[in-house]
């Protein structure tokens, strides 16, 4: 039975455009996997950028706004799926791209361990409920004093900066009552 | 002071009172130990006046954005310092995130070239 977070669209396959990567997050440790995390958001930006032609000035810079988003955003999905992923349970990590005439959506998933599932849905409220803008100073000036660790930023910059609408959906994996498999969702207007 | 790495250096100038950030700041929350390092010198310092160059700072991911955010609110408790941002209008991501710095320390100058 999955739970559902914000505004969840499930994922079309009849997409005209969509693109989708897999990635075994444990096969190798964290740290040399991390610069990976970079090259495919990169990767996604510069395949994204196809669809915005044109050669003039207003195009050029749709193209670089999207490029820098798309950067961004898959960037920071895949740092969160990659530490946050329940490293036992070797369930994959995977990101997809999806396409559409005014939107892109990102669909990463990836495991959670129990112990953190409960932290995230309450951090994952208070993205939901709360002025993100007052939220985003509150976290950087929390930590800055050393009460917080800054956690919810990346969401919380994709949300401010960037428009972008962000959900969740929680589900168990197939036959597996270990871990739950957690789906991040994020739409961004293009 | 300074680090210098394949896809990012830092470097702080004490005589200019400059911070110059430029690659892509793509690390981890512990990696960016010794970045904070630097920049707490260049903090602790407590100069009149205090640039942090990111011109050539083509990305910087969300633990980058909190390092330089605590390094903002760091100068912001001493109460001794004017911090001038100097970014590019080359990359979008700057106008989109520095302004945050702006509302973490009033008075900081945001330069986009």
């Amino acid at each position: 039975m999955a739970e559902f977070l914000g505004n969840f669209t499930e994922r079309d396959m009849r997409d005209a455009e969509c693109l989708e990567l897999r990635f075994s997050a444990t096969s190798i440790p964290l740290r040399q996997r991390w610069r990976n995390n970079g090259l495919s958001a990169d990767f996604l930006s510069d395949y994204v950028i196809c669809f915005f032609p044109g050669e003039d000035t207003d195009s050029a810079g749709r193209r670089e706004a999207a490029k820098s988003a798309v950067s961004y955003i898959a960037n920071e999905l895949l740092e969160n799926a990659m530490k946050f992923t329940h490293a036992p349970s070797e369930y994959p990590v995977t990101i997809g791209m999806h396409l559409d005439r005014n939107q892109l959506r990102f669909y990463v998933t990836n495991s959670v361990d129990p112990e953190a599932e409960k932290d995230l849905k309450a951090m994952i409220r208070r993205l939901l409920t709360e002025d993100t803008d007052e939220l985003f100073i509150k976290q950087l000036e929390s930590s800055g004093e050393g009460r917080g660790s800054g956690s919810g930023l990346g969401y919380l910059t994709m949300i401010n900066d960037y428009g972008a609408e962000l959900a969740w959906k929680f589900e168990p994996y197939e036959g597996d009552s270990r871990v739950m498999k957690v789906t991040t969702l994020v739409k961004l207007p293009i | 002071m300074e680090i210098i790495q394949k896809d990012y250096q830092i470097r702080y100038d004490p005589h200019a009172s400059t911070v110059i950030c430029s690659g892509s700041f793509r690390l981890t929350g512990d990696e960016y130990a010794s970045i904070t390092e630097i920049l707490n010198a260049a903090a602790d310092a407590k100069p009149c006046e205090l640039t942090l160059d990111v011109t050539a700072l083509q990305f910087l991911n969300s633990s980058g954005i909190h390092t330089l955010s605590k390094f903002v609110l760091r100068v912001r408790g001493h109460n001794t310092t004017r911090v001038t941002v100097r970014g590019s209008s080359k990359y979008p991501w700057q106008h989109k995130s520095l302004v945050n710095l702006e509302r973490l320390l009033p008075g900081l100058r945001l330069e986009l070239e």
